[in-house]
């Protein structure tokens, strides 16, 4: 669906990424991972095109990604940055139906308003739909951020989903909900690439991880593959230890470090 | 998500007329109710002033006007008073104020910034400047300009001042920076800074009856209304008003940030092409033809934020008729307080403007808590 050939960034001959090869087919979750720095955001706007990239090319469905339109993006794949500050007093619903804004001329049609309550009961928020959006706590904003997201790709198919930390600021319900709801869009054909902090996370859910370190892509393939204690530990500069309580499906990734005591911190 | 029950939008179509899922906006309202309120502006002030029309009268020119009625008992003086004098001016206030309040609504939109204003990227800067160069040269060296055009060209010739610095402002900012709306606003100071500086400098040469005209034109002033500038100024202005709607959406979307609304495919170049392009046509001639008239663009855009919130579907239509009711009104207080002299209207404006902007600062704030 939407795939990097030798992809490379920079600004003033710094480079911020280098050599980028991905391939994003429908129906996978890509995590992105990597220390602070490492590129991860920078790759979410290369694939956004809001960067164009320095070297190598960046496919979407197979054409050139600069060759599209804005207003053709905007109907193929939706993006959901890191930061949504809105200082006006916008309500949830006008702040959602803007996802629906490529759709339509000037009137939202009934169909554009039901996606927008559909969307918003997906995530949770039916509830916020009539307050304004700076009333909103920062893990509110965001779920009402994914939900303009979803709004904006609910109806294509094979629609991409470029998040940069989906969940920042949710509680851990919603943090949840949010990977649920990821896992439920790849199950229909949908493919999404998203910045992840939290590795046990990724390992969770993500089908795939791409691990960056110093813009250069340092792993990439299965999340068992990619989310090893070596791995993990180049990358971050952290020693892991990967267990598997007994009760639990899943893998955990817990720091390997002996924890400091407090006469530790007396010196 | 687990607790709601979910319909899927199909099905919601299906029954659509049922269950009609309300419109979020009081577009249609909120026009009804300005329109008429504008209306009443207008007949208000067309029957106030140094003569006074009774609405009996009004009506009875109106309608001899219209030839519906042909014996109009009403005095000739009154009639061509409201017809050459009183019309063309609130016509004049109704095109200005419009010009001002929807360049105000868009440019604080564009730049995200609630303090923007047309004064922001050199509109009032510049066609003040290219206007004090009229005001300065005309009596020394073209006497016989004054004569026949004088009043146009000061018009004509701040228009292009207008158009002139915007486009300079614009230019710089690219090559300074990335043409970013940051890089617009500052370099929007620094060039109203240096033009100030100009216009400082001829004011300083200026005789004193020079001074005089400037002061007056930097104060702003609809008392030279003529149908020939009405008919000068509508067409700009109709412009700005009739196609800036058509960019309330882009505009919504910036309010996401710049790169949220490129992905949701607002061409970001495009748009600030078109709006700065707009508003400086409504504002370039309506400085032109009635100085500058400040805080109108500035305080319109809050009042109807406040009231109607703040979708720019609503906001710029509003803006463009708020900013009609207020101009008409201000001019009417200006022509009748110190009758039969004028106030400058820029006066006015600011002398009101201000405790009013301040209460609805206060008033959002205690909203917010």
């Amino acid at each position: 669906m939407i795939e990097t050939r030798q992809a490379g960034y920079e600004v003033r001959s710094r480079k911020l990424l280098q050599d980028i090869n991905l391939k994003v087919l429908p129906g996978q979750f890509w995590a992105v991972v990597g220390a602070n720095g490492a590129g991860k955001s920078t790759l979410i706007k290369l694939l956004s095109a809001e960067y164009t990239a320095s070297q190598g090319s960046v496919l979407f469905h197979g054409k050139d990604l600069n060759s599209f339109k804005l207003k053709e993006l905007a109907r193929k794949r939706a993006v959901l940055a890191q930061q949504n500050n809105i200082s006006l007093s916008f309500t949830v619903q006008e702040i959602v139906l803007m996802g629906r804004y490529p759709f339509y001329e000037t009137q939202p049609e009934q169909r554009d308003l039901a996606i927008v309550d559909f969307c918003l009961k997906k995530i949770g928020i039916g509830y916020l739909k009539n307050r304004l959006y700076p009333t909103l706590s920062g893990g509110e904003q965001q779920r009402v951020q994914l939900a303009r997201a979803l709004a904006q790709i609910w109806e294509i198919e094979n629609g991409l989903l470029l998040l940069d930390e989906p969940t920042t600021g949710m509680d851990l319900l919603h943090q949840y909900e949010t990977f649920q709801l990821a896992k439920e869009m790849t199950g229909r054909g949908f493919a999404i690439v998203a910045v992840i902090h939290d590795l046990n996370q990724a390992l969770q859910y993500a089908d795939q991880v791409l691990m960056l370190k110093e813009g250069k892509c340092y792993a990439s393939g299965s999340a068992r593959e990619v989310l090893t204690e070596e791995n993990i530990k180049t990358a971050f500069g952290l020693p892991v230890q990967i267990i598997q309580p007994e009760n639990t499906r899943f893998q955990i990734i817990v720091p390997d470090v002996p924890i400091m005591s407090e006469s530790h911190y007396q010196k | 998500m687990l607790a709601e029950t979910i319909k899927e939008p199909q099905m919601i179509r299906g029954n659509s007329n049922q269950n009609l899922i309300d419109v979020p906006s009081s577009m249609g309202k909120m026009v009804w109710t300005l329109s008429l309120l504008l209306l009443v502006c207008v007949i208000f002030s067309a029957c106030t002033g140094a003569i006074s029309i009774s609405l009996t009268e009004l009506g009875h020119i109106i309608l001899n006007q219209l030839g519906i009625i042909t014996d109009a008992h009403v005095e000739e003086q009154k009639s061509i008073v409201f017809r050459i004098i009183r019309l063309p001016r609130v016509c004049l206030a109704v095109l200005v104020g419009a010009g001002l309040g929807i360049a105000g609504a868009s440019l604080q939109g564009l730049f995200r910034n609630p303090v923007a204003d047309s004064t922001l990227i050199g509109v009032s800067s510049g066609a003040s400047l290219f206007a004090v160069f009229v005001i300065m040269l005309n009596a020394r060296y073209f006497g016989m300009l004054n004569e026949m055009a004088g009043a146009y060209a000061i018009s004509f010739v701040s228009f292009i001042g207008a158009a002139l610095t915007t486009y300079i402002v614009y230019q710089l900012s690219k090559v300074t920076g990335e043409g970013g709306v940051t890089t617009i606003l500052l370099c929007g100071i620094a060039i109203n800074a240096f033009v100030g500086a100009i216009t400082g400098l001829m004011t300083y040469l200026a005789t004193d009856d020079q001074l005089r005209s400037i002061t007056f034109w930097n104060l702003g002033s609809l008392g030279g209304a003529s149908w020939t500038s009405v008919m000068a100024v509508a067409p700009f202005v109709g412009i700005s008003v009739i196609l800036m709607p058509y960019l309330s959406k882009a505009l919504n979307l910036l309010v996401l940030g710049e790169s949220q609304a490129a992905s949701l495919g607002v061409n970001m170049n495009v748009l600030k092409k078109q709006v700065i392009i707009l508003a400086t046509l409504g504002v370039g001639a309506s400085v032109a033809v009635a100085g500058t008239i400040g805080f109108v663009g500035l305080i319109v855009p809050h009042i109807i934020r406040t009231l109607f919130g703040p979708n720019h579907r609503t906001l710029l239509v509003g803006s463009a008729i708020g900013g009609a009711i207020i101009l008409t009104l201000a001019d009417t207080i200006s022509r009748t307080i110190v009758a039969p002299s004028e106030l400058p209207i820029g006066i006015l404006t600011a002398l009101f403007g201000t405790p009013f902007f301040l209460y609805i600062l206060w008033e959002q704030k205690r909203k917010r808590i």
